[in-house]
Order: structure tokens, then sequence, then C-alpha cells
């Protein structure tokens, strides 16, 4: 196992509540930098809220509010003084359904870097192959950048929201369940970019699907009703866990 | 014998027979209802239809000549209608589906006046386009520009404040059809928006709307034919008994609408004056329908894209 790198994301005691009811309970999770980050456990554990809690996806919902510390950089991401739309825009994510916008795969691709101004073609255009290639999706579809992204096939769609998401460089990248809706073909594809993408970005992954976490993971944490009932390197989580219930969960005794 | 098998007693089947004998009259009976109307209409107006009809002035207190002046000032009136009321309407949308908060005051007042607005009797919408629109702004504004609230140029019954006052009759249609347009747009599709650091107006500009634009194009289509059979509304706030072609934008119009109440209440000749009125029900009828054809078609469409 590779050594351990800088802390790019941390919580003490983070908890999270949907109106009245918990949704997370005192989280406490390093996030390394350059490492992947994976979240398990069954549906409703509370692994995508934490997710969505880093780029604060959740302040979308009314009346939900926390407790305790989400730092990036040793920044408090709720802090008053943050820009939600700045930490966004450091915070890139890709969800479990693939979301291109009704437009060309250069739209796609471009639409992050406009919104902050115009930019010239020669610049846009180097992006666009850029972020491409990053998410191996470029040979598939350079001849055909100005058709709609909604031609694409599932697997390349999902793609083409991973460059999408790195095309306005981020430092951090959220990844929501992003193979649950693939092949497996297509999810193979999607976890050697995984790989290869954490020597760019800290990566954070949820997934229902324990053999990913332990193939493309450093870290895993396995979640339960909100709880965080472990946290360790992977290979510690699925040789050696500690707790009880990690144990019965990914030797598939429940859930 | 299958367990299925078996018979209910006869008083309930013959309850059913009636049940369906009931429903089926009905449908029947509407079928009927709108195929005689149209044969009216189509018997009594078609011989009359014709270029003339359509593309000349009335002569000789509306006896004589055509109405082209109604179907312009309608298609005028319906216009202006729209530039008025549409922009309002959907940003209201706007406001209600992406900015309030749902549990709000002030966002459940505004539902609450909305629909209010939506069962106010149209006769009503006529009186306060006379209060508000000729009386108070027209006059107010004649008042700030020309020194005097007699000038008559924006205080008196017109074009302008016809279209304005069913501006705010069709709010609802509006505002009720962009709102459904706005909430067809997948969260999914706001959230990427939003995630790659889009502020909330970047992803309305260019993510919602640019995906309900059929929606709003919709719920403004079915504005304009409800604007477009509308007369009671328009009754005192600016229809013209008779014109000839043209039009300005502070004047009196003709209308389709008034234009059939005027033939069937004030001709000096009844007998002459009915297969005047059947042609021109015939073009409105055949307005309206044409603009809700449009809107269906365009909804069909959007459906099947979707």
């Amino acid at each position: 196992m590779a050594k351990e790198t800088s802390i790019k994301a941390r919580t003490q005691t983070f908890s999270f509540f949907y109106g009245q009811k918990q949704a997370l309970f005192d989280i406490n999770i390093d996030m390394h930098e350059n490492r992947v980050t994976a979240f398990i456990g069954p549906s409703g554990c509370g692994k995508s809220t934490f997710l969505r809690s880093i780029n604060r996806m959740n302040d979308l919902i009314e009346s939900t509010k926390h407790t305790g510390l989400m730092e990036v950089d040793g920044v408090d991401v709720y802090g008053s003084d943050v820009d939600v739309v700045t930490l966004r825009r450091r915070i890139g994510m890709v969800f479990q359904k693939s979301t291109p916008f009704p437009k060309s795969i250069f739209e796609n691709i471009t639409y992050g870097l406009t919104l902050t101004g115009k930019k010239s073609k020669s610049e846009l255009e180097e992006v666009v192959e850029s972020s491409l290639r990053r998410a191996a999706l470029w040979e598939e579809v350079k001849d055909r950048l100005h058709h709609s992204a909604l031609g694409l096939s599932g697997g390349q769609q999902q793609r083409l929201c991973i460059a999408r998401a790195v095309s306005v460089n981020p430092e951090i990248l959220l990844m929501d369940e992003p193979c649950s809706a693939l092949d497996p073909i297509s999810t193979g594809k999607v976890e050697e970019l995984i790989t290869q993408l954490k020597d760019q970005y800290t990566i954070v992954l949820v997934t229902h699907n324990m053999q990913q976490a332990a193939r493309v993971s450093d870290y895993t944490g396995f979640f339960l009703m909100g709880k965080l009932i472990e946290f360790d390197r992977t290979r510690t989580i699925f040789t050696s866990p500690s707790k009880k219930e990690t144990e019965d969960y990914i030797t598939g005794r429940f859930g | 014998m299958s367990v299925f098998s078996g018979h209910l007693p006869a008083s309930k089947r013959v309850l059913g027979f009636f049940a369906v004998l009931v429903a089926a009259f009905a449908a029947v009976a509407i079928v009927g209802l709108i195929v005689s109307m149209f044969g009216i209409f189509i018997a009594g107006g078609a011989q009359h239809l014709s270029w003339s009809f359509l593309s000349e002035a009335p002569r000789n207190n509306n006896m004589e000549g055509g109405i082209f002046p109604a179907i312009f000032g309608t298609a005028l009136l319906v216009l202006i209608m729209s530039i008025l009321g549409v922009p309002i309407g959907t940003a209201t949308a706007i406001y209600l589906n992406e900015y309030a908060k749902q549990t709000s005051v002030f966002a459940r007042s505004v539902r609450f006046a909305v629909n209010t607005l939506a069962g106010v009797p149209s006769i009503v919408f006529g009186l306060f386009g006379v209060g508000f629109f000729v009386q108070f702004l027209g006059k107010g504004l004649d008042g700030m520009m020309y020194g005097s609230m007699e000038a008559k140029v924006f205080g008196q019954e017109s074009l302008l404040w016809c279209s304005a006052t069913l501006a705010v009759l069709t709010l609802p249609v509006v505002i009720v059809a962009v709102e459904e347009a706005l909430r067809a747009v997948p969260r999914e599709l706001r959230e990427a928006s939003l995630a790659l650091g889009a502020t909330k107006w970047q992803t309305i500009i260019k993510v919602v709307l640019p995906n309900s634009v059929t929606g709003i194009l919709t719920g403004s289509i079915l504005a304009v034919s409800r604007g477009a059979g509308e007369v009671a509304a328009i009754l005192f706030v600016g229809v013209a008994y008779s014109m000839d072609g043209n039009v300005g934008l502070t004047e009196k119009f003709m209308h389709l609408g008034y234009h059939l109440y005027v033939l069937a209440t004030q001709s000096p000749d009844v007998e002459k004056a009915l297969p005047l009125q059947y042609a021109t029900t015939l073009v409105l009828l055949g307005l309206t329908f044409l603009l809700n054809f449009t809107a269906i078609y365009i909804r069909s469409r959007l459906r099947t894209k979707a």
C-alpha cells in the first residue's frame, strides 16, 4: 500500500438532518489527497448523503441542517464566508444516472468553462480534447463532437459526465455510484479510469458494489444506518475488519 | 368448472348493463352535439365564406363587405397580449418553481392569488380593465406625458388596454403551463449544472429554460386561444362596432367575438345578418381550433422527444 498522502478533506463529528430525521451521526473521516476513498453500505445508510454534503449539494433540499465540521483544505465548507459556487467548482461530481445536457458533446464539455465568461475557440477545443482523453472517450467521439450527447451509449454518457466534471479542473472528484447503471464492460472502463484519475484528483466514491470498492479504492468506509461503522485502508476492511457488522456485510451475511 | 366461473345475481347484471348504456349514450350525445354544432355553422355560413369576406372591411352597418378588420384586430390583440403576459407569467412561474420555498407564506399567497385569478368571471376583468388600465393607468399616463388627464391618448378605451386586460386574464393559464414545463426538467440536470459551479441563475438560463421552451410555447398558445375567444373581458375596454382596416395601439379596434355579438344584437336586418354570423363563427372557431391543435401538436412532439 502506498504511503500516506496529506489530508484533502476531513470531517469531525459531522451530523446531518433532513428536517427532524437524522441521517448521519457524528462522522469522522480523513480523505487523503490523490487517493480513492470508497464508501459502502446498504441502501439508505447515508453514504450518498455524506458525499453530497461535501460539495453542499444537500443545500438544494429544503429544511436540512448539519452539525460538526466538514473541511476541505482546512476550511469549513459550511463557513459563512464560503461561496458555494466556487466550492462546487473545486469539487466535481459524477452522478449515479448519467446526466448529459441535451446539447452536443462539445457543448457538454465546455459548459462548465463558459460559466465564468467567454473563452477563445482554441482554448475550448483544447480543453474538450484533454478532458475527453482523460475520460478515455476521445477516440470514440472525436469525429462527432458536434452531435448530440444523447446519442451516446450509457457507458459513453457516463464517461462524458466524467469528462465534463474534470473539464473545470476540480481538486476533488465525488462519484455517486457511477457504475450502477452500466454494463460490466463499461463498468470496467470507468473503474480503470478512476485508478488513472487519482493521480490528479482526490476521489471519493460511493458504491453499492463491494468488489468495486475492493478493486479501485485505497480507503474504505462502511456506513450503516447513518453511522460510520468502520473506516480503514481498503485491504484491512476486506481482509481483517475489526467490527462484526463490517464482516457480516462484506461476507454477504446481510445487506 | 373453473373457480372463476359463477354468476352475478340478476339485479347486478341488469344494473351493470344500464350503467354501460348510460355511459355510451353520454359519449354519443357529446359527439352528436359537437357534430351538429359544426353542422349548423357550416350549413349556415359556409356559402358566405369567400376571399372578399375575409379580406374586406365591413360596409353598410356591417351588413355588407367582410370581417378583415376583426380578424386583424383579434390577431393584433392576442399578439400584444402575449408580449405583455407571457414574460410576466414565465417570470412568476420561475419564481414559484425555482426560487420560492414551497412552504413560505409569500409563495403560498402568490399561488392562491393565481388560482383565484383563474376563477374570476371574465366580465369582472372587463370592469377591472376600465377601472385600472383606462381610468387609472391611462389617464395617469396622459397626465404625466401630456399635462392633462383629459388628453385622451392613453386615457381612453383602446387595443392596448384590451391586450393588457386579456394578459391579466390569461396569466393563470401561462403560469400553470410554464410551471408544469419547469417541473418536467429532471432534477439530475439541474444538479449536474450546479455541480459544475453554475449559479442558480445560470442553471435556469442555460439548462432549465432551454429544456422547457416547448412547454412555455404550449402555455402561450393555450393562453392565446383562450384570449382570442374572450369577449366579456374586453367589452368595455376598447372593442369597436365597425371600423375600416386601420388600427392604432391607442385606438379602438374590431374583434371577431365582439363582432359576433354586434351582428346578433345590433343588426337592422336579422335575417340578412344570420349567414354573416355563422361565417364569422366559423372563422373564430377555426382560429381557436388551429391554436389548440398547434398546442397539442407541440406537446405531443415534446412527449415523444422526452
